[in-house]
Formats: C-alpha cells, sequence, structure tokens
C-alpha cells in the first residue's frame, strides 16, 4: 500500500503574539485541509506533537468532535518525522484510508532549558552547566571540524545560504539576507559556533493530509508519495545530546541508520535526491548532515559549500526554504515543515526559491533529543 | 562555619589527596560508563561494578559556555556575574570520555588532544552556606 500526501499547510514560523500553539496548529491543519478541499470531518485519524504548546489531542475542541483516533507523539526536536512515520504505517498497514499528522509550538525566547529528569539523568547534569542542546552541537562540530578539516568558512557559507533563501522564502520568519561578513563578526556563542549559525526557539505549525496512495487521484490532482519512513536511535557509542559520558569508539549516528534504511526503503540512492531538507539546528550541524544522510563524504563539504552545490542552483540543493536558522525552531512543527517545504518544491509552487528542472524527489531528515532522527523520501 | 559538600554523591573520591572520578565497568563487555549505572548501556547487562575512572585524561572535544544557562543551573550567578566557563569531553584512563566543565575558559587555551587534570572545585554555596563541590578539568601545567 503505497502513502500519498494530498494536502500541506503551514501557519508561519516565527512569533503569532495573538496566537496560542495550539492555535497555530490548527490554523496548520486548516489549510491543509483547505489545500486538499477536504474538512476535518473527513479525517480517520490524527497524530501530532508539541513541546510547549500543549497535547495535540486537544486540537480537537478548536476543529471539531468528530470522535476521530488521534495519538499524541513526542520525539524531541523529531517529533515531526516520527509523527508522519505513525501516520503512513497507519495507512500502510490498511487501517485507514486518510488522516492527518500535525505539529506546533510555541517556546519562550531564548535557548531551551530541558530538564534532567525528564530525560533519565541526575539534577547535577543540569545544575552544573552541561545540559545545552547549543554546547552539544559546538562540541560535535568542534571535533568534526578537527577530524575532517573543516574550517569556519564552511559554517558561514551554511548560514549566508540559509538566510538568502529565508529572504526569497515568504513564509521565513528571517527574511533579511546576512553577508558573510556579518555572519562571520557575529558574536561567538558556543566555539565554533556563532550568533547567526544557530537557529531559534520559535513559534509556528506545520500539518499535512495523508492518503491511501490508491484513492489520492479522487481528493487531487497532484499527489506526492511517500516512498520511505524510518525513524531510528542511537546505537551505543554514537555521539549524542544529554550524554554525560561517551564511549571511546564512536559508532554511526542514528541519522546515518535512518538514511540507510530510508534508502533501502525507497530503492534509490543519494544520487537521484532532487531537493534535500536537513536538520540545521545549527550551521556545524548541516555539515555534519550532509555526510551523515549519505549526500558526500565526510570533508568533502568544505568544497561543496565553496562551489555553492547546496544552494538552490547548485547540484544538490539543501535546505531551500531556509531551514531552521531562517525559520527558527518550533520543536513540534519542525520536521513537518521539512515535508511542507519539500512538497511545495516538487510540485513546482516554490517561486523565487524553485528548484530549476522539475525536482521529482524529495528528501527530509529531522535529528532531536537523546539522538533519534528521522528521514522522509517523497517522490512525485 | 561553613563546610564543603559534593553537590551529588557518587560522582568522585572526595576528599581525598588525589581525587578520582567515579565510574561503571560492566563485568559481560568491559564498556565503562560515568556517572555509574547499574546497567549497561552496551550489551544491556545488569551486571556492573563502580571503578574509579582515574584524575587525569585528554581533552577530546571543548567549547565555551558564553550565557548564563536558564533553570536548573545552580551556580548563583546573574547574568551580570556570569564568567564563561569551558566545558569538554575528557577521554578518560578508565576507558570512557567525560563530559565536564574546564576551568580554561577562552579558546587560546584550549586545544583537542592536550592533557588535563581532575579539580574538585567549589561550585555554589547552599542555603545552609554550605559550598557545593563539583568536578572540573584544569589544564596540565606546561613543565
Amino acid at each position: 500500500m503505497d502513502v500519498a500526501i494530498i494536502g500541506i499547510g503551514l501557519h508561519r514560523f516565527g512569533r503569532s503574539p495573538d496566537m496560542s500553539g495550539m492555535q497555530q496548529g490548527a490554523s496548520a491543519v486548516r489549510a491543509a485541509l483547505a489545500d486538499a478541499g477536504l474538512a476535518w470531518k473527513d479525517m480517520q485519524f490524527a497524530y501530532g506533537g508539541s513541546q510547549d504548546g500543549g497535547n495535540a489531542d486537544a486540537l480537537v475542541n478548536e476543529l471539531g468532535l468528530t470522535g476521530l483516533q488521534f495519538t499524541n507523539i513526542w520525539n524531541g526536536c523529531a517529533t515531526g518525522g516520527s509523527s508522519l512515520h505513525a501516520a503512513y504505517t497507519a495507512i500502510k498497514s490498511g487501517e485507514y484510508d486518510m488522516g492527518v499528522v500535525v505539529g506546533f509550538d510555541k517556546h519562550p525566547r531564548g535557548a531551551f532549558n530541558p530538564q534532567p529528569k525528564e530525560w533519565g539523568l541526575d539534577e547535577w547534569y543540569g545544575e552544573t552547566g552541561l545540559m545545552l542542546t547549543t554546547q552539544f552541537f559546538a562540541l560535535k562540530t568542534q571535533r568534526y571540524m578537527y577530524d575532517h578539516g573543516i574550517t569556519e568558512d564552511a559554517l558561514i557559507r551554511v548560514s549566508q545560504k540559509a538566510f538568502h533563501n529565508g529572504s526569497i522564502t515568504p513564509t521565513a520568519w528571517r527574511q533579511q539576507a546576512l553577508s558573510y561578513e556579518e555572519i562571520a563578526n557575529s558574536a561567538m556563542v558556543s566555539d565554533p559556533l556563532r550568533k547567526y549559525m544557530f537557529c531559534s526557539p520559535a513559534e509556528g505549525g506545520a500539518a499535512l493530509i495523508i492518503c491511501n496512495a490508491n484513492k489520492a487521484h479522487q481528493y487531487c490532482s497532484n499527489p506526492l508519495f511517500i516512498k520511505a519512513a524510518a525513524v531510528r536511535t542511537r546505537y551505543y557509542g554514537s555521539f549524542e545530546v544529554f550524554s554525560p559520558s561517551q564511549a571511546m569508539t564512536v559508532a554511526d549516528a542514528p541519522t546515518v541508520t535512518a538514511s540507510k534504511a530510508a534508502f533501502e526503503l525507497a530503492g534509490i540512492g543519494p544520487e537521484d535526491v532532487d531537493v534535500i531538507q536537513l536538520q540545521d539546528t545549527d550551521s556545524g550541524t548541516e555539515i555534519m548532515h550532509m555526510a551523515e544522510n549519505g549526500f558526500c563524504e565526510h570533508g568533502e563539504q568544505e568544497k561543496l559549500l565553496r562551489e555553492g552545490a547546496t544552494q538552490i542552483d547548485g547540484r544538490m540543493p539543501v535546505n531551500t526554504d531556509g531551514g531552521c536558522l531562517a525559520n527558527g525552531e518550533p520543536v513540534g512543527a519542525s520536521g513537518l515543515r521539512q515535508v511542507y517545504e519539500v512538497c511545495v518544491q516538487l510540485r513546482g509552487e516554490g517561486g523565487a526559491r524553485q528548484v530549476a528542472n522539475n525536482p521529482k524527489v524529495g528528501y527530509t531528515h529531522v535529528y532531536g533529543a537523546p539522538g533519534i532522527s528521522g528521514v522522509n523520501i517523497i517522490t512525485k | 562555619m561553613t563546610s564543603q559538600v559534593p553537590l551529588h554523591e557518587g560522582l568522585f573520591t572526595w576528599p581525598a589527596t588525589k581525587p578520582q572520578l567515579l565510574g561503571s565497568r560492566c563485568s559481560q563487555c568491559a564498556e565503562a560508563a560515568f556517572p555509574a549505572q547499574p546497567d549497561c548501556r552496551s550489551c544491556g547487562s545488569r551486571d556492573t561494578a563502580v571503578v574509579e575512572l582515574g584524575d587525569h585524561g585528554t581533552l577530546w572535544t571543548w567549547t565555551i559556555q558564553t550565557f548564563l544557562p536558564k533553570h536548573p543551573y545552580l551556580s548563583g550567578e546573574t547574568a551580570d556575574t556570569f564568567r564563561p566557563y569551558g566545558v569538554g569531553y575528557v577521554e578518560m584512563p578508565g576507558g570512557v570520555r567525560v563530559e565536564a566543565r574546564l576551568k580554561p575558559n577562552s579558546p587560546d587555551q584550549l586545544k583537542i588532544g592536550m592533557p588535563m587534570q581532575l579539580d574538585i572545585i567549589p561550585f555554589c554555596t547552599d542555603e545552609n552556606g554550605d559550598q557545593k563541590m563539583t568536578f572540573a578539568f584544569s589544564a596540565v601545567a606546561a613543565v
């Protein structure tokens, strides 16, 4: 049983001071329903998640008490990927024909402040200032640069691309392109990562209507197809966030295993992908995720970025809407924003940011604490 | 009179002439963990024992925390009094990389591969006026 995407909806990321996180989720669902030409009462099931916006199933109070199955998903920054995976399997199993996947969030300003107990850790780890996601991404990037000869030039180029793409994406939060120098001279936050190399916790919502592919054309003239959805947790030895200690030998990250599983399911390879969305919590992670997802060798990123390979007009466009760097990160919604953008590109509706030559295969990747990754491959 | 107490029991031997970090080692697969835990992350066995991981190591990666962390950070500092601190993973002789605060807090003082020495340092003062002690690593002074 193939699975189709027949509707996509976004509540613009950034700040919506007059709306709760839940209302932003409902706004995204309404947009996705309108896009599909369907009504909430047509939905047989829903999967959704949010970190700070409340329980996703309470959305029924906004959208209508129709009795549908609504399951809440929570998997850190990989929540969107996990929700879509759950919905994909619900349709693949044959149990349902049509449902909705939704993610939304509304975070306070400033860095996240995770609580150790929620991650199976003792309080001292947070109390002594070791449990910051910004630190982890800096520590991993620092070691990666040392191991693979990546320089600050590559970090700057990732950010420059992100903010440029944001400036031509009407739904992006950050609409202002930044120069190489502005990024290079921005404040150092966590060595080697500077202010304009980090995404910010934000607000927003994203939703998809998915459907049994055999019935998709009844509702939609341009369905897209989920060829693979894979979610993986870490193996012993992979270098992950919220780890008071690490094994001496570094194992493959969950991104590597999720990516391999997804390519195997889809029966294609990285060279077949036309448009790519990678978790770019910061510019260092986009660089590492390029290789972990199989799009290049470790260390090759420096050259690829210098050549512009990951720009919209490059041979492997990455984060065409500006990614997390330009859209911010509402944790529950972020993974579905990636899928939304890939769908926009495959439909050819990207406007100024449209990837040329009629892209046919899209790829999305989320990464979250404490070492979980979700990958989707979507085709025309 | 103020006294000094560990912020958390079981992380290091202290007071001691040469304090050691404490972790656990699995008797099935020999992998080590910090802090000590009753089950093994590598093989899933529940056959682990508390061991000393050592008092020195090599810096595997590092960063600098430049802004005051939010709750549950307990240093008692304010945004005005906050002093940046180093954070790194240190490879211990006990066979595990341990995340720790680093006393050096500027990029020119830190280099991957440099030798590091364990220090038990006062971290904050509790409501009774007692100093809470935690572990950190310093650069080994050049000979």
